[in-house]
């Protein structure tokens, strides 16, 4: 059997018991802590971006988030989470985890709000509505393809990052990659690898999915939304707004 | 913690920087070169696609959609899935490689497309030919989105690059593998905070290039 052969059996063999506890369970454990994180950075991010963004205020602040996101290595920070929180396993890795998954959110949510086109808050205005009826019926609707175009890209993150928690003591799906390395067990390591890989297209495919199913039919268009990279700021206003998957 | 200011337990053992600088500096040097490299060979692959994409606009969805692909796959699994057929080193680059070409794509698209046709229409009227129009009004037009793209992919691959250090590329990243292995933060520290510092001067340097180079699109605001 060639090595892909050696592949498949391994991922047989262990897909349920075996090395680690079982794949099976893995993913289910890397699953649990990155929508954990996700939802704890959405707890943290989204009351200041929508405030700001409501208010049309702290444009710098979104954009400094947006750029120092991007500077930290993932790695760097789970590492130093470990030294800072002074423990290992789940600890460190859900404090990176979140501190990771913060900026797209609160950048994404930020910018999404205070897009929104000044004469469709006017006329609602004009319509009787308050400030928080504006909120939650136009400002809301028209910047959740932006919204969730960050929890999209902070997922991303927090799904190949929680691949590297093994290293501070964490379990997850890392474990048969990182530990295939140091024993040089090239087959763990690739149906490792394989795993990851579907498992975190599945989650964005899945992601894209609500996105359809939740985004107001009104606001779908043909090109997908994609996150804003507030860094890219350039001095020409159609370029602002671009792009970081 | 009743113990002298400076020492092995204490966050930066400036001592040890200093024992170590040798290290250090070859370390940042290897953490560049990998950047540069694959962030070059992502433009010099990105650059043809996109404009092709920018001509044929049926090619630019299938671009987007592998393009994003390619980004969605962590970096670890990426690195180790290619290494049953290349050296960790072809490995690193390709992967590295591979994640600039979504943004490099789309910023070279959105640049070209935001050239106005007017200015286009003149060129041609003046006897420019398509190559000629792309170099001399299309390519400049373009460039701070273009930058913007370069630069995005840089501070993105600078982090990723920390992250090769587990199959063995070096980097900044074997210094925080180093201090994660011997539980001790000075390496750790150096290692993550020139990442960010070399992350924070590409991005000012590209910008200066951009402003170098188009020297036209400096705006005083």
């Amino acid at each position: 059997m060639g090595f892909l052969g050696d592949v498949f059996s391994w991922l047989g063999d262990n897909w349920s018991g075996g090395v680690g506890g079982g794949i099976d369970h893995r993913a289910f454990e890397h699953l649990q802590i990155s929508g954990l994180s996700v939802l704890i950075a959405l707890v943290i991010a989204l009351p200041p971006a929508v405030t700001l963004g409501h208010l049309r205020r702290g444009g710098a602040l979104a954009i400094n988030v947006a750029n120092i996101g991007r500077a930290l290595p993932s790695f760097a920070i789970l590492v130093l989470a470990l030294q800072i929180t002074n423990r290992i396993g789940v600890v460190p890795t859900v404090v990176a985890l979140v501190a990771l998954a913060i900026p797209p959110i609160f950048t994404n949510t930020y910018v999404g709000l205070r897009e929104v086109d000044p004469e469709i808050r006017e006329s609602a205005a004009g319509m009787g509505m308050r400030g928080t009826q504006v909120l939650a019926r136009i400002e809301l609707p028209m910047a959740f393809p932006l919204i969730m175009a960050g929890i999209r890209t902070s997922t991303v993150q927090v799904i190949a990052t929680a691949t590297l928690a093994t290293l501070v003591g964490w379990g997850g799906l890392g474990y048969y990659i990182i530990v295939g390395l140091r024993l040089n067990d090239n087959v763990q390591v690739f149906g490792g690898a394989l795993v990851v890989v579907v498992l975190a297209l599945l989650v964005d495919l899945g992601l894209a999915g609500v996105q359809r199913l939740l985004v107001p039919r009104g606001l779908r268009t043909a090109e997908p939304r994609w996150a804003v990279d507030a860094a890219i700021k350039t001095e020409e206003p159609e370029a602002e707004i671009v792009v970081a998957a | 913690m009743i113990e002298a200011a400076n020492g092995p337990d204490s966050w930066i053992w400036w001592e040890w920087v200093g024992d170590h600088q040798d290290e250090i500096l070859s370390r940042l040097r290897e953490h560049i070169s990998l950047t540069v490299l694959s962030v070059a060979l992502g433009v010099l692959i990105a650059a043809p696609l996109a404009i092709a994409a920018s001509r044929r606009r049926v090619l630019y969805t299938p671009l987007l959609v592998v393009g994003s692909i390619l980004y969605t796959i962590p970096s670890l699994a990426a690195f180790v899935l290619l290494l049953p057929w290349t050296s960790r080193r072809e490995a690193a680059l390709i992967v590295l490689t591979s994640y600039t070409i979504l943004v490099l794509v789309r910023n070279i698209v959105t640049g070209l497309d935001g050239v106005p046709a007017d200015i286009k229409e003149a060129a041609q009227g003046m006897g420019y030919s398509p190559l000629r129009m792309l170099v001399r009004i299309e390519l400049p037009i373009a460039l701070p989105s273009i930058v913007a793209g370069i630069r995005i992919a840089t501070v993105t691959n600078v982090g990723l690059v920390t992250v090769a250090a587990l199959i063995g590329q070096g980097g900044l990243g074997a210094l925080i593998n180093d201090g994660l292995r011997r539980d001790f933060s000075t390496p750790l520290v150096v290692g993550a905070t020139l990442s960010v510092a070399l992350a924070v001067a590409l991005d000012f340097g590209l910008l200066g290039v951009q402003y170098l180079a188009a020297p036209w699109q400096r705006r005083s605001r």
